[in-house]
């Protein structure tokens, strides 16, 4: 016989937890929304007033990044930022994008295993050791090769071996994850069809690659090189270590890659540790900006991946 | 297997080949670098003392406990969100609007700098919250690192829910369960494993950690003695020693400690990830 408390047990307790657990759950998944939109209201909320009353082009195009003088121009870094994501895509893509293939293609499945999981490992190494590694191997590469080879032609302030070049290099070794396996998932969801039907024609595996699985991988292979721009335009650690943090535009055409520089997340996450109030609002004005160029990359990608695997329906 | 190109395209298969080999290598060269510079300097002595001069000197081991105090703050709260929040997305709902929005959201939120995290953090828990927080803090550290590692936990839990075969739930559902003592009892065990993957996953995120940090966490040296107080973890003491004192050693050794908890991050969300497969394989065939 069942008493009344092991049949509240059974059957009250079951429906009354029912009832809670649902919108606690809701809740804890709208936590993520919830986390965008404060993200966004605080950086705005302390960053517009000086975007406000200093103007939004005059912060852009301003070449004068004084924040104790109060000027705010954050031409320097935004060039900065444009100028070492460049170099770590020019790097980045080629390599990231032929890793990819092999480990789809060409490589066998023993070494496959052991080339997947070296990625993984690059992912999660934290970017510090990578600024590390870029300090005391890259900036002494880059030194040497400034002060020897490159001395005749480079002015004395490019020859400290922090640089556009090394922060580049840096930022290139760690987007490689993020490109090779977007890539390479895209690469492998091509329809094996496609490729039986290339070789069947004559084509030889190489143009096959070329030819028709890239074309057919290209929303994949896209959305994995605006994520690793995003990436790249977002690190901070790595490129505080190895660039010098120079807030100054690069005056000597192709040499500048060899000038020291700064980038949007290295100057808020330096300068924030001593700024008085007013210095303060102007770095959460440059975060608008990285916050704006960041989520236009990502909702792009987003939008652009839905899409293309809809046709691929 | 693929006949060996001639000729143009023979160049155009090597590069490929000599990428898929130069990736492996950068690793084994940076990793190699760190622990053969470091590794010297690491010794009980160092695990520990105290730091002197600024970390410059003596050991870390208030590092090490300010990091194992961050860490398990952070999965004390993220982790219950997170599944939460994968729970609801798998089981409970059906794909429409809300979903959509809440999709988005997380994969927008997956993809702000660390730095933004940063400024967020400074703004909303030290300053704002700072009552309760007591401004830089163990507490206003984790709660930024929840924010950055919800995405992961959420969608690794999500694909380790999916992965949990239906037949399950059905018949669970038909011996007279609920839906909560299902998901309690049948769908949460069964994907534990991948569940666990995420909240490991984000544990390696929050390890790596430091720009959000430098904002939030406050950098004391000094052992923390409660949430209230602030600490370091040990990317943000390599990144202080490093670029504060300039002592080179010190950052070494510290990048090893960090090169060896990545290392055993890695092989432990490996393994579960086998063991799900594993597991929800067999259980699909047995049933």
């Amino acid at each position: 016989m069942l008493n009344k408390k092991k049949l509240n047990k059974r059957l009250v307790l079951p429906k009354a937890a029912e009832a809670i657990i649902r919108p606690i759950l809701f809740t804890s998944a709208l936590t993520a929304v919830f986390v965008i939109v404060l993200i966004a209201f605080f950086i705005f909320q302390k960053g517009w007033p000086v975007i406000s009353s200093y103007g939004l082009w005059n912060m852009l195009s301003g070449t004068v990044w004084q924040p104790t003088k109060e000027i705010y121009g954050i031409l320097p870094m935004l060039t900065g930022t444009f100028y070492i994501t460049l170099i770590a895509l020019l790097i980045g893509i080629p390599f990231g994008l032929a890793t990819a293939i092999y480990l789809s293609e060409i490589a066998p499945p023993r070494t496959a295993g052991i080339i997947r999981p070296a990625i993984e490992l690059l992912a999660a190494i934290p970017s510090v050791i990578y600024g590390l590694f870029g300090i005391v191997v890259i900036n002494t590469f880059m030194r040497y090769l400034q002060r020897g080879l490159l001395s005749g032609i480079l002015p004395p302030d490019y020859q400290l071996g922090y640089s556009v070049l090394s922060g580049g290099i840096v930022l290139a070794i760690m987007i490689l994850p993020t490109i090779i396996n977007i890539a390479e998932d895209s690469l492998k969801a091509v329809p094996r069809a496609y490729k039986e039907a290339a070789l069947a024609l004559g084509s030889t595996h190489i143009q096959t690659i070329f030819r028709v699985l890239i074309p057919a991988a290209k929303s994949g292979i896209v959305s994995a090189i605006v994520l690793a721009m995003g990436r790249s335009i977002g690190e901070t650690m790595a490129l505080i270590m190895v660039i010098g943090n120079v807030t100054a535009l690069p005056q000597h055409g192709l040499l500048s890659v060899f000038a020291p520089s700064s980038s949007l997340t290295a100057t808020i996450a330096l300068e924030m540790g001593y700024a008085g109030p007013q210095h303060q609002a102007a770095l959460f004005a440059v975060g608008i900006v990285l916050f704006c160029i960041i989520a236009l990359l990502n909702s792009f990608v987003i939008a652009f991946t839905r899409r293309g695997g809809q046709q691929q329906l | 297997m693929m006949t060996r190109p001639k000729g143009k395209e023979r160049f155009i298969y090597l590069f490929l080949v000599f990428s898929g080999y130069a990736t492996l290598t950068i690793l084994c060269v940076i990793m190699g670098y760190i622990f053969l510079k470091g590794i010297g300097h690491v010794s009980l002595d160092f695990l520990t003392q105290s730091p002197r001069k600024m970390g410059a000197e003596g050991g870390i081991f208030p590092v090490i406990v300010g990091t194992l105090y961050f860490v398990a703050l952070t999965v004390l709260i993220a982790a219950p969100i997170g599944v939460g929040a994968a729970i609801y997305l798998n089981e409970y709902t059906r794909e429409g609007t809300i979903t959509k929005i809440i999709r988005f959201g997380t994969e927008l939120l997956a993809g702000i700098p660390s730095i933004i995290f940063g400024l967020f953090g400074y703004a909303f828990f030290v300053v704002l919250l700072g009552d309760f927080t007591q401004g830089w803090s163990l507490l206003s550290g984790a709660l930024t690192a929840t924010c950055m590692v919800l995405p992961t936990i959420v969608r690794t839990s999500e694909e380790a829910l999916k992965s949990v075969p239906r037949a399950l739930r059905e018949a669970s559902l038909a011996l007279g369960a609920t839906k909560w003592q299902t998901i309690y009892k049948i769908v949460l065990p069964t994907g534990l494993p991948g569940i666990l993957t995420g909240i490991i996953l984000g544990i390696g995120r929050a390890i790596g950690e430091t720009a959000a940090l430098l904002l939030t966490l406050g950098g004391s040296l000094l052992l923390p003695q409660s949430i209230f107080h602030g600490t370091r973890t040990l990317s943000m003491h390599l990144y202080m020693v490093a670029m504060e004192t300039g002592n080179m050693d010190a950052a070494f050794a510290t990048g090893v400690i960090l090169i060896i908890i990545v290392l055993l991050i890695n092989f432990t969300a490996n393994y579960l990830i086998k063991k799900l497969i594993n597991r929800n394989s067999t259980a699909a065939i047995r049933r």
